[in-house]
């Protein structure tokens, strides 16, 4: 049961990084692919309906986090106190700047709310992807059982690491490449005229640079977290992930080439489900890894909330997974094709 | 100040700040679905600008009521990691719920409602707005289902590790407690959402401008406001008080100012608590009202603070006692102003009014101090306990956080919020000064 919802919540997380990664990467290109007004509110008005639903994905998975492993929940979330209030003031702002912008029609109102989003998107995605090198290279978690990150120590991998060191500010860099470029893919389909111009030729660049870190990345977690890639080779199941991550690799520049704007984006949302769900894999059992002594680590048994919990949990989840989906189908539905800035939703 | 009290201003304040948006969005949500009801069935577009109009408004409110929610599911773990560690296993389930079944409806149903007007039918625009209200009505619901485990522990069990389980999932969810409490914070939240729609109401036909609108706002807002009004004193409020005084009888002493036990017990309208001499100083009293409105008879006993244990009595008695007869006066004021305006709309003399008009566009703000005080009482009233009875709040905070920790994110949060409020301050009056014939050009121009 515990092992069922620890790939459940690995499951909604990568939806979420999925879903709102295209809208983090839209506003982190969105001040160089759209240059004007009019190019600026088709960008916002590519991801508007869709940024606060994707966004739940975030609160749900957190929700779920609670209610299947509380103690997880603590630790972590008392852990990264700082971290984690500024990536919520990150949000804030992101939020703000998405909905404010188009309230005013001053023009210095509007260039603030663009680098506000600039600003805020791409942090995120940096936080977020140090997030997960904090995950993979693991926590100082004590006798306690909590623990308490310093923001940054001296940038090195040792027993007592800070939140950002030379690790994690890589995973995080290698996160702000993977969805910028998937941002671009995202903008490649949804818009057309200039901004979709410059978006598919930025697509190319942007996917060598990501294969270029995405191979350091991948060289650095295995001097930090050697045992993951040993889990991963002694369980053959997830080697179809390995080959998911590649395939998806190889087509995105494939599709792109030949202007299949849905397909390299769909292949670009499969490369980050499939590396996601690798990481989470190769964690498996663990949750949170102590860095001083493995005893301490938080694994999906003394973690988990109790079994009727866990039971009945499933059911829930289950039903509101389908009607989710069927929302969100329905909602990409109803704004499916391009958006131009006459679609005009944020002129009220 | 220490971690711990730093880190109870903290919630207290973004949880005070963050319920100033939904308490209008829950209620508005309801009167957009009667608004697009009346559009419907009256086939009057003046409706249907209406509900635009509103929807407008109702936009900006759950940004930022999103935004500043969005720290509160954190707050349990940055902040309150023993008390998450200890019950997350329970209220978890809730906190879940939550975003699987309401969130997910709201979000994506508010994306449809608000920009697919022109892309849906008027009926599917109407499924749209019910699935917001919903959303939004059932969101409300696992909070206070929440909320209701901390003041009323049922359907959980003990582990060997010293945590909670849940143990009855449908005693857990159905609370009685949690139904009178959301009965009472839902019919409190269509007041506020009530008062201020016959407040912009007020306020356009003061200003003769937007009159047709003006008069529909004041029609809806006067008759749902009347309604909601009523409902929150019988039967919410009663029964709600009625289960205080069952499981929280030192929280009913102290939101009462009542130190001494006895029979036919007085009920204090006005009077200052001295909690050092322990008595009420100028009271008026109302003999025998208490002891009926807490166990329905005129002899029952009430027990006095001085008869509790020194540590199982809420720490701030005062404040307490205040906000709790702040929210008890107000709402009487309020059922007493809804009722003259009824009453004038029956007697089609309140558009004329001017007095009434004047008075109802003030009104608006009272019933948002209503409502935080009125959480300000359920939220002291179960101290010095976190979940009433079992966790102490003073076990419950997060042991390697340290107040400076928390100090310097509280700065942060204040000044945001404080930037936030000025902002959103302006681009509703922005919208309101607009009005609601303007709702028609959307489409054209910035």
């Amino acid at each position: 049961m515990e092992t069922v919802w620890f790939f459940i919540i690995a499951a909604m997380l990568a939806v979420y990084v999925v879903l709102d990664g295209f809208d983090f990467g839209a506003g982190i290109l969105h001040l160089f692919v759209a240059k004007n007004e009019g190019e600026r509110r088709t960008v916002i008005n590519a991801i508007g309906p869709f940024w606060d639903g994707n966004e739940v994905w975030l609160l749900a998975g957190g929700g779920v986090l609670v209610f299947a492993f509380p103690k997880a929940y603590a630790v972590g979330f008392s852990g990264f106190y700082l971290p984690l209030i500024m990536a919520l003031w990150l949000l804030i702002l992101r939020g703000i700047s998405i909905e404010f912008r188009g309230l005013e029609t001053n023009a210095l109102w509007r260039s603030f709310w663009d680098g506000a989003f600039f600003f805020s998107s791409s942090l995120m995605a940096i936080i977020l992807g140090a997030a997960l090198g904090n995950v993979i290279r693991g926590v100082p978690i004590g006798e306690t059982g909590y623990f308490s990150g310093p923001l940054f120590t001296d940038f090195r991998v040792s027993e007592n690491p800070g939140v950002l060191d030379w690790y994690t500010v890589t995973v995080g860099v290698f996160a702000l490449v993977v969805l910028t470029l998937h941002g671009a893919l995202f903008l490649s389909y949804k818009t057309s005229g200039e901004v979709q111009k410059r978006s598919q030729s930025l697509c190319l660049p942007l996917w060598f640079v990501m294969v270029l870190v995405g191979v350091l990345t991948t060289i650095a977690t295995a001097q930090v977290r050697p045992d993951l890639y040993r889990n991963l080779l002694g369980r053959p199941w997830t080697w179809v992930l390995a080959f998911g991550v590649i395939v998806s690799t190889v087509l995105i520049p494939l599709f792109v080439v030949r202007k299949r704007d849905l397909l390299a984006f769909l292949s670009s949302a499969g490369f980050i489900v499939c590396m996601l769900a690798a990481t989470a894999a190769g964690l498996y059992p663990t949750m949170l890894t102590s860095t001083i002594n493995r005893e301490f680590d938080l694994t999906i048994h003394n973690a988990a909330a109790g079994p009727l919990s866990l039971k009945v949990g499933i059911i829930w989840w289950g039903i509101a997974i389908v009607l989710a989906v069927f929302y969100f189908v329905h909602l990409f539905r109803a704004f499916k094709g391009k958006v131009s800035p006459e679609t005009d939703i944020y002129s009220h | 100040m220490d971690a711990l009290t730093w880190g109870r201003f903290q919630f207290g304040f973004l949880a005070t700040y963050h319920y100033i948006f939904p308490q209008l969005t829950m209620g508005l949500a309801l009167l957009i679905v009667v608004l697009k009801i009346l559009a419907l069935r009256k086939g009057d577009d003046a409706y249907n600008r209406a509900a635009q109009f509103w929807a407008r408004i109702f936009a900006i409110n759950f940004v930022v009521g999103v935004v500043t929610g969005i720290p509160l599911e954190f707050q349990f773990g940055t902040n309150w990691a023993r008390f998450s560690t200890y019950s997350g296993g329970v209220i978890g389930l809730t906190l879940a719920l939550e975003g699987l079944f309401a969130f997910f409806a709201e979000s994506a149903f508010l994306g449809l409602f608000l920009f697919g007007e022109k892309r849906l039918s008027a009926k599917g625009h109407l499924f749209a707005a019910v699935m917001v209200f919903l959303g939004a009505w059932l969101s409300g619901y696992f909070i206070i289902a929440t909320n209701a485990f901390m003041q009323y522990p049922v359907g959980y069990r003990m582990t060997s590790e010293n945590t909670l389980q849940l143990a009855d999932m449908w005693l857990y969810l159905f609370n009685p407690w949690a139904i009178w409490q959301y009965l009472h914070n839902m019919n409190a939240s269509v007041v506020t959402a009530s008062f201020v729609m016959s407040a912009v109401g007020a306020f356009y036909l003061l200003s003769n401008r937007f009159e047709k609108q003006g008069k529909i706002f004041l029609k809806v807002g006067v008759i749902s406001g009347f309604i909601s009004c009523v409902g929150l004193l019988f039967p919410t409020g009663d029964f709600h008080g009625k289960m205080v005084a069952k499981y929280q009888p030192a929280a009913l002493a102290a939101m009462e100012g009542k130190f001494e036990t006895g029979d036919k017990a007085e009920l204090a309208i006005i009077g200052q608590p001295d909690v050092v001499n322990r008595r009420l100083e100028n009271p008026i009293y109302v003999p025998y009202v208490l002891s009926y409105l807490a166990y329905g008879s005129f002899g029952a006993v009430v027990k006095g603070l001085n008869d509790f244990p020194e540590d199982e009595i809420p720490d701030n008695i005062e404040l307490l006692y205040y906000a709790y007869h702040i929210m008890v006066g107000l709402g009487t004021i309020f059922i007493l102003l809804m009722l003259i305006s009824g009453i004038k709309l029956w007697r089609n003399t309140l558009f004329q009014s001017r007095a009434m008009l004047w008075i109802l566009m003030c009104a608006f703000p009272f019933p948002y101090i209503a409502n935080s005080m009125g959480w300000l009482v359920a939220e002291l009233g179960r101290q010095p306990w976190l979940i009433y009875g079992l966790f102490r709040t003073s076990e419950g905070n997060s042991e390697l956080v340290s107040g400076g920790n928390i100090a310097f994110s509280s700065l942060g949060f204040m000044g945001m919020y404080l930037v936030i409020g000025v902002l959103f301050l302006y681009l509703i009056g922005k919208v309101i000064a607009k009005g609601p014939e303007e709702a028609m050009i959307i489409g054209g121009g910035a």
